[in-house]
């Protein structure tokens, strides 16, 4: 009895240590045919099953495409991807743990950090897209605004300034009525471009005042700012708590569809090839889960590089994967008009902007200082930052929470296992982050990553040097 | 005694030579004014629903709803097989990896699409009952104390008082910092959204259960009481023999009550708390705003109701099934 038990025993093992000898082989010989230099080579995820948040607007196409076609599952990632109710939950969610990383507005992850709102250490190494973004204002509004409109072949001339929305803001005020706009959170692009906009206009749009405890800001304003998450805001403004708005598509399209207001201007024309949204995780997370982290970027890489693929070819299957419930959601012809790269501003109206949505050319994944700090100078513009900082402290900011050695690693290893191509992307050993001097802005300013306090003493409106409020 | 009762119940049918036609005579009504009432409904739906144009279209009439039932049954069931295919790529890739990596080990993870229509009825379906059942443990022994001393009741009661008005929506703020402060753990058995939605609904559900079951225990007969002190029972005998028995009705009548409202509250709590579950899907579609939304939306109620009515009869049952006064009238 018990010598048939040993036996039955010895068969076992010996038939398992064949298995790991085979196993061992075939992994010698796969590793030997892949020949990757150690450096490039990206080691296992630590962490597997990962929950990524996002808020439902089309820019979170990356995370989409990298989960329908399986990026993810190529790096070894099991991701599960969850609407988030509003920007504020999204962030603290991210903070706390609930989500591995989310879809975030380039500010997020910048006002987090040096605590302007809830404080945290949140980096990226993955910027999501470039513009993207559109101010609409409502029906009645643009009845006004029309009649000072200079046209051409009978339609309005682009891009439309704010300098024809302020006759109509002095009317409401006149009338003692706050002129009231919606935007989707204090630190995303959107606040800052219609604020951008707003003053560029010679609109004031109020300032911040954290260190008295008001984070309103609507100190001085004209424009009265406030927040609202993105999917609620045609039906607020149809409810006319507010007269217009800025946010990312498909919210400005579907007010043209719904025939409840009208876009005036795209971020394109605000700001051309503005940075968008980027991919955050915490800084706990990211120490934690080096490998994870890269992959995750790779697979969004490849994500991005399928979406801008072959002129835009892919986006009409994008559309068709956005417009799931479970995603985005909006109707298919809605979403296809702005990612398709054409916007409808008044009905009928309909232009090419090509570049309305731009995921991977012009480098736009690439997550540069220089993106980071002008968002901490309009931070610091609208009073977000009470403080004079020194130029350094805002390349220091940017270095702590912008992390292009992530993401070199990243496009290196696709790039090596030939899943991408070297010239798409900057060539990392020279590359300092800094985009050089850009003055395609609305007003003509010229904005230098690396002079942020002298960039600051250009505008009219807004505070700079030592002005503390 | 049946016979009795379906006599009364319609007084007015003539009594016809034929029984087999007056069982259909006398049955008509019950099942004939129900469809009545539907097919009214339906109609009136449909007439109110061509009329109203929303921003998101026009307000779906019974056509497109029944359509947005037929889309989420399909979606379910392509939700289903891209499942089965997760889960087929899933072992090629742990196979590859075991080849490459011999110390790792494989692990079936579970597929990571988004929750269908019908994974959110599940999942709400299993808060509510979990959430239902915490709430009856506290409530049924609580009841019980204050039924049978009248110091314990005196002592409660303003608290019963109240907590009882006490709108979810006030207590899913609360409920969800202090889960997220105290559910701490690594390897957790249940996900804190779970835990926050099942919690509030225990919290609302509670009072019911509780005032029905004081009122059923103070209110048992004073003879059976008297039997009870005379053969001298023990505290335990006293609690097994006279009062659980005596009480049961009520405490079914309260927890049928506390079901209904586990329900609602729980659909509130999902839409405000973004917890999974079919408040959850509402409030996801309400955001999608696209042309089908409110169809879907539709859908979610009448599904939300349907499955209210089927738990509240499934208690009425077990109500019915456990109760010792067989000719109590119950509805």
């Amino acid at each position: 009895m018990t010598g048939l038990k040993t036996t039955s025993i010895l068969k076992r093992l010996r038939i398992a240590s064949v298995g790991v000898c085979t196993a061992l082989a075939v992994s010698l010989a796969s590793v030997s045919s892949v020949a990757l230099s150690k450096e490039q080579q990206v080691g296992w995820p630590e962490k597997e099953e990962l929950k990524f948040g996002f808020i439902k607007l089309t820019d979170m196409a990356p995370l989409a495409i990298a989960y329908e076609k399986g990026f993810f599952e190529d790096e070894g990632l099991y991701v599960t991807l969850e609407a988030q109710a509003n920007w504020k939950v999204l962030l603290d969610r991210v903070i706390d743990g609930q989500l591995d990383g989310a879809h975030m507005l380039a500010g997020q992850p910048l006002g987090a950090t040096i605590g302007f709102g809830t404080e945290s250490h949140v980096v990226t190494a993955f910027s999501m897209d470039l513009n993207g973004n559109g101010i609409t204002v409502s029906n009645e509004i643009w009845d006004k605004m029309k009649a000072h409109i200079p046209t051409e072949n009978g339609k309005p001339v682009h891009p439309i300034k704010a300098d024809y929305l302020k006759p109509v803001v002095e009317e409401y005020q006149n009338a003692g009525k706050p002129f009231n706009m919606g935007m989707v959170f204090p630190v995303s692009t959107h606040n800052y471009e219609l604020r951008y906009w707003l003053a560029a206009g010679g609109i004031h749009p109020g300032y911040y005042a954290p260190h008295k405890g008001d984070t309103a800001g609507q100190i001085d304003a004209q424009a009265l700012l406030s927040v609202t998450p993105p999917p609620q805001m045609p039906a607020t403004m149809e409810a006319g708590t507010i007269y217009g708005y800025c946010v990312g598509e498909p919210w400005n399209q579907q007010a043209v569809f719904k025939g409840i207001g009208v876009p005036v201007i795209t971020d394109y024309e605000i700001w051309k090839n503005n940075p968008e949204k980027v991919f955050g995780v915490s800084q706990g997370w990211a120490e934690k889960y080096p490998n994870t982290h890269i992959r995750v970027v790779k697979a969004l890489i490849r994500a991005a590089m399928w979406l801008d693929e072959n002129n835009n070819a892919n986006r009409p299957e994008a559309v068709k994967i956005l417009s799931k419930s479970t995603y985005v959601g909006a109707d298919e012809n809605v979403l296809a008009n702005s990612m398709t790269g054409t916007f409808e501003y008044e009905k009928g109206d309909k232009r090419e902007v090509p570049d309305f949505n731009v995921f991977f050319r012009y480098n736009a994944t690439y997550p540069y200082y220089s993106d980071a700090i002008w968002y901490l100078t309009q931070m610091r513009r609208w009073g977000q930052i009470s403080e004079a900082k020194s130029d350094d402290w805002y390349k220091e900011t940017a270095k702590k929470v912008y992390k292009p050695e992530i993401y070199a690693k990243a496009a290196l290893a696709l790039i090596a296992e030939g899943k991408a191509n070297p010239a798409d992307f900057p060539e990392f050993t020279t590359e300092t982050g800094f985009k050089p001097p850009q003055s395609e802005f609305i007003d003509g300013v010229t904005y230098d990553g690396s002079k942020p306090n002298e960039y600051l003493q250009q505008f009219d409106i807004g505070l700079k040097g030592e002005t503390v409020l | 005694m049946s016979k009795m009762t379906t006599i009364l119940r319609i007084p007015s049918a003539t009594p016809s030579s034929n029984p087999v036609l007056s069982r259909i005579v006398q049955s008509t009504p019950a099942l004939l004014l129900p469809i009545i009432g539907l097919l009214l409904f339906l109609a009136i739906w449909n007439g109110v629903a061509k009329s109203i144009d929303t921003s998101l279209g026009q307000f779906p009439g019974p056509a497109q709803v029944l359509e947005q039932a037929g889309a989420l049954v399909d979606e379910h069931a392509a939700q289903r097989e891209k499942a089965d295919a997760f889960y087929e790529r899933q072992e090629t890739r742990n196979a590859a990896r075991v080849a490459q990596d011999p110390s790792y080990v494989p692990k079936i993870r579970e597929f990571t699409g988004a929750p269908t229509f019908f994974d959110q009825i599940w999942t709400s379906l299993y808060t509510v009952m979990v959430g239902f059942f915490i709430a009856s443990v506290v409530a049924v022994p609580v009841g019980i104390l204050c039924g049978l001393s009248k110091s314990a009741y005196t002592a409660i009661n303003p608290l019963i008082q109240l907590f009882k008005p006490v709108s979810p929506l006030a207590w899913l703020p609360l409920v969800t910092m202090v889960v997220s402060a105290l559910y701490v753990s690594d390897e957790p058995a249940f996900s804190k959204s779970f835990v926050t939605s099942a919690f509030t609904v225990s919290l609302c559900c509670l009072w019911p259960t509780l005032i029905n079951t004081a009122v059923g225990v103070s209110n048992i007969d004073k003879d059976l009481l008297n039997v009870s002190k005379v053969l001298r029972l023990t505290p335990f005998a006293h609690l097994t023999k006279i009062v659980l028995p005596s009480s049961i009705p009520m405490i079914f009548t309260g927890l049928r009550l506390s079901l209904g409202i586990g329900w609602m509250v729980l659909i509130a709590a999902e839409m405000l708390a973004q917890n999974p579950g079919l408040g959850k899907f509402v409030w996801d579609e309400f955001q999608n705003g696209s042309s089908e939304s409110l169809a879907r939306i539709m859908v979610a109620v009448l599904t939300i109701g349907a499955i209210g009515f089927v738990l509240d009869r499934l208690m009425l049952s077990i109500q019915r099934a456990v109760s010792w006064d067989k000719s109590s009238v119950l509805r």
